[in-house]
């Protein structure tokens, strides 16, 4: 008995030091960027508190709130996109039986699989040779390629728990399919939408490889800024960033749990 | 009385080789409960479907009322089906869900509360109104179902195995509730199931079907006392089948008696029938084992068209009203006749009757009767 709690207890106090290693790994850089972005200096040596580079944030950087409204742009009108084609895509491919139904599912699939600097380059040489001049709609529309899979794959997967039967109770009460989609289908399938949108929007202000290649002057996004002012030198502006973005997307992602709890609870 | 006739004529309808209705010709009365009755696979969904518009047929017509309706999409169709798996909206309240089709047509909201009220009470699911289909016991979710399926007032209701994933106990009590809104709202009932008891309780007529094709049509007791093939006889209820020969036919009053060669009773058997038979011709003879006695003594009648046979108690099975006992032939060992005895009064009829008994097993030529066997 008392064995037995003696290795319950190494096997406890190893799995606790493991799990504090790992948070260390994990946190300790975003704590330093979070430190020295209150450092009155530029570089690794402590001066003195201050907000001076959360004020050069606000008030100097006018580029930087440039690239940070294209990637605001970008990744709701491509995420809105993404999630309405993904949805009806995987809705049109359960429900309708045709030709080259298969394929279509596999060929979807193909941006997600596919290395992001291929997905880049074929984008790239498909719009110069299209002559489209890159800019933010070139973006946008590489973007929605990329998310479209992840919706897609989403609401599929929702969908393959869905009863069948309820779709045919619906035309047998007197539906039409228009009347089944918006009042059946859809309202069933809303969460899968709803988390497929906000992983639209994450992968979309995060991506930086089929961005650099599609972007044109004037149309860089946020992760494209940030590199090209590593490029000079890290400024301890892109720390104060950084804070303000964590304790955006945590509150982000806070409402949405709960607005995703909600959402699911009413289901 | 409201409903529709329903007449189904020479439908068929295959799947790849598999003929799941071959040429069915049913007619269903106004205002009846019709049961369409089978083992599954026997078509009996799949006919249902085709009423329903889901399915369509290879060849054939369904009408209501004489009106073909196989042109007609689901929606427009004086049909409503209530589903195997209910099929209940999960994301509704089972207010809404009742409320559906009404929402549908966009009936303005004092008809909509006052029809989804006077169904919910149909139901008895007053209590029950606000809560999700998830949080509804399976019986509660196929009343929701049978409400939403009546609320549009169609003129046939189209039951695809109701009950079949509830318990016991509850299946009896939905049924004879199912039998209480038939006569409340005397629409059309099309009920399909495989479980013969239900058929035969609730029924004005049933239709047994196998492979695809109609067996008999008749009401509970003609299906049952007078079934009209070997698979009818052996799928409802249970028999003593056994294969025969006619060996004489002669007309007695409106019926006629027949005299049969029954080998695997190693014997002859006397046994009526409504129509004459051809002598010579093979024929399957069917007596029910409730309506065979059984008596230790041998007791001689003066009644020639009683039949009578010796035997060895086999396997008594005691099930609480009655027993079922196998009796092993004195002649015929290899054949086990099957014979049910009420307890009704206690010694009424002599001694209990035990294990390796021997015994004397009657019945008279009015409670055989014999059968085509039409898949041989």
């Amino acid at each position: 008995m008392s064995q037995q709690r003696n290795t319950s207890k190494t096997q406890f106090s190893f799995s606790y030091s493991m799990l504090s290693l790992v948070i260390v790994f994990l946190f300790i850089p975003l704590f330093v960027v979070v430190f020295f972005s209150f450092n009155s200096i530029k570089g690794m040596q402590w001066e003195s508190a201050s907000l001076i580079w959360y004020k050069t944030l606000i008030y100097e950087s006018p580029s930087l709130w440039a690239a940070f409204r294209n990637s605001l742009i970008i990744a709701l009108t491509s995420s809105l996109s993404a999630t309405i084609l993904g949805s009806l895509a995987a809705i049109g491919i359960k429900w309708y039986r045709f030709k080259g139904r298969s394929y279509i599912t596999t060929v979807s699939y193909l941006p997600m699989v596919l290395p992001e600097v291929i997905i880049g380059i074929s984008m790239l040489i498909f719009f110069s040779a299209v002559k489209i001049r890159l800019g933010l709609f070139t973006i946008f529309v590489a973007h929605t390629t990329f998310n479209l899979p992840f919706v897609f794959m989403l609401v599929s997967a929702r969908l393959d728990e869905f009863d069948y039967s309820t779709l045919e109770a619906a035309r047998d009460l007197g539906a039409n399919e228009r009347q089944t989609l918006l009042k059946v289908i859809i309202p069933s399938i809303i969460p899968a939408v709803l988390s497929g949108f906000l992983m639209c929007i994450t992968m979309s202000l995060e991506d930086f490889v089929i961005t650099f290649f599609v972007s044109g002057p004037g149309s860089g996004t946020l992760p494209l800024y940030v590199y090209s002012m590593i490029r000079y030198g890290v400024s301890p502006v892109i720390n104060a960033l950084t804070f303000v973005m964590i304790l955006g997307t945590m509150l982000i992602a806070f409402f949405f749990r709960k607005f995703l709890k909600t959402v699911a609870a009413s289901n | 009385m409201k409903g529709v006739e329903v007449t189904a004529q020479r439908v068929s309808r295959s799947y790849g080789d598999f003929k799941a209705l071959d040429d069915v010709s049913i007619k269903i009365k106004r205002g009846e409960f019709f049961s369409l009755l089978g083992p599954s696979g026997c078509g009996k969904t799949t006919l249902l479907r085709i009423i329903a518009g889901f399915d369509y047929p290879d060849s054939g017509s369904v009408a209501f009322d004489n009106k073909d309706i196989l042109p007609l999409p689901p929606e427009k169709r004086q049909a409503n089906t209530v589903f195997q798996t209910y099929a209940l909206f999960p994301h509704l309240t089972v207010y809404e869900n009742i409320a559906f089709p009404l929402r549908l047509r966009r009936a303005d909201k004092a008809t909509v509360e006052q029809k989804v009220m006077e169904y919910v009470k149909l139901v008895q699911l007053e209590d029950h109104i606000y809560k999700k289909p998830s949080m509804l016991s399976g019986g509660q979710k196929q009343r929701v179902a049978i409400a939403r399926a009546l609320i549009n007032e169609p003129a046939v209701l189209l039951l695809d195995e109701p009950l079949s994933a509830l318990d016991a106990k509850l299946r009896q009590n939905l049924l004879v509730e199912l039998d209480l809104i038939h006569d409340k709202v005397g629409i059309t009932f099309i009920y399909v199931t495989h479980d013969q008891s239900e058929a035969l309780s609730v029924s004005d007529r049933i239709a047994v079907m196998n492979k695809g094709k109609v067996l008999q049509i008749g009401t509970p007791y003609e299906i049952y006392e007078a079934p009209a093939t070997r698979f009818v006889a052996s799928f409802i209820g249970e028999s003593n089948i056994f294969p025969c020969t006619v060996l004489s036919c002669e007309p007695q009053g409106e019926e006629y008696l027949l005299r049969v060669e029954v080998p695997q009773l190693q014997g002859e058997v006397y046994v009526t029938d409504s129509i004459a038979q051809e002598v010579g011709s093979s024929l399957d003879f069917t007596v029910r084992p409730e309506k065979i006695r059984i008596s230790p003594n041998f007791s001689r009648s003066s009644n020639a068209t009683i039949n009578t046979f010796k035997g060895i108690v086999e396997e008594p099975i005691y099930s609480g009203f009655q027993s079922k006992f196998f009796i092993k032939l004195e002649k015929e060992p290899s054949t086990l006749v099957k014979v049910f005895k009420q307890h009704t009064v206690f010694l009424e009829e002599g001694p209990e009757i035990q294990w390796k008994d021997t015994v004397y097993v009657s019945w008279s030529a009015n409670d055989g009767y014999l059968v085509k066997d039409t898949e041989r």
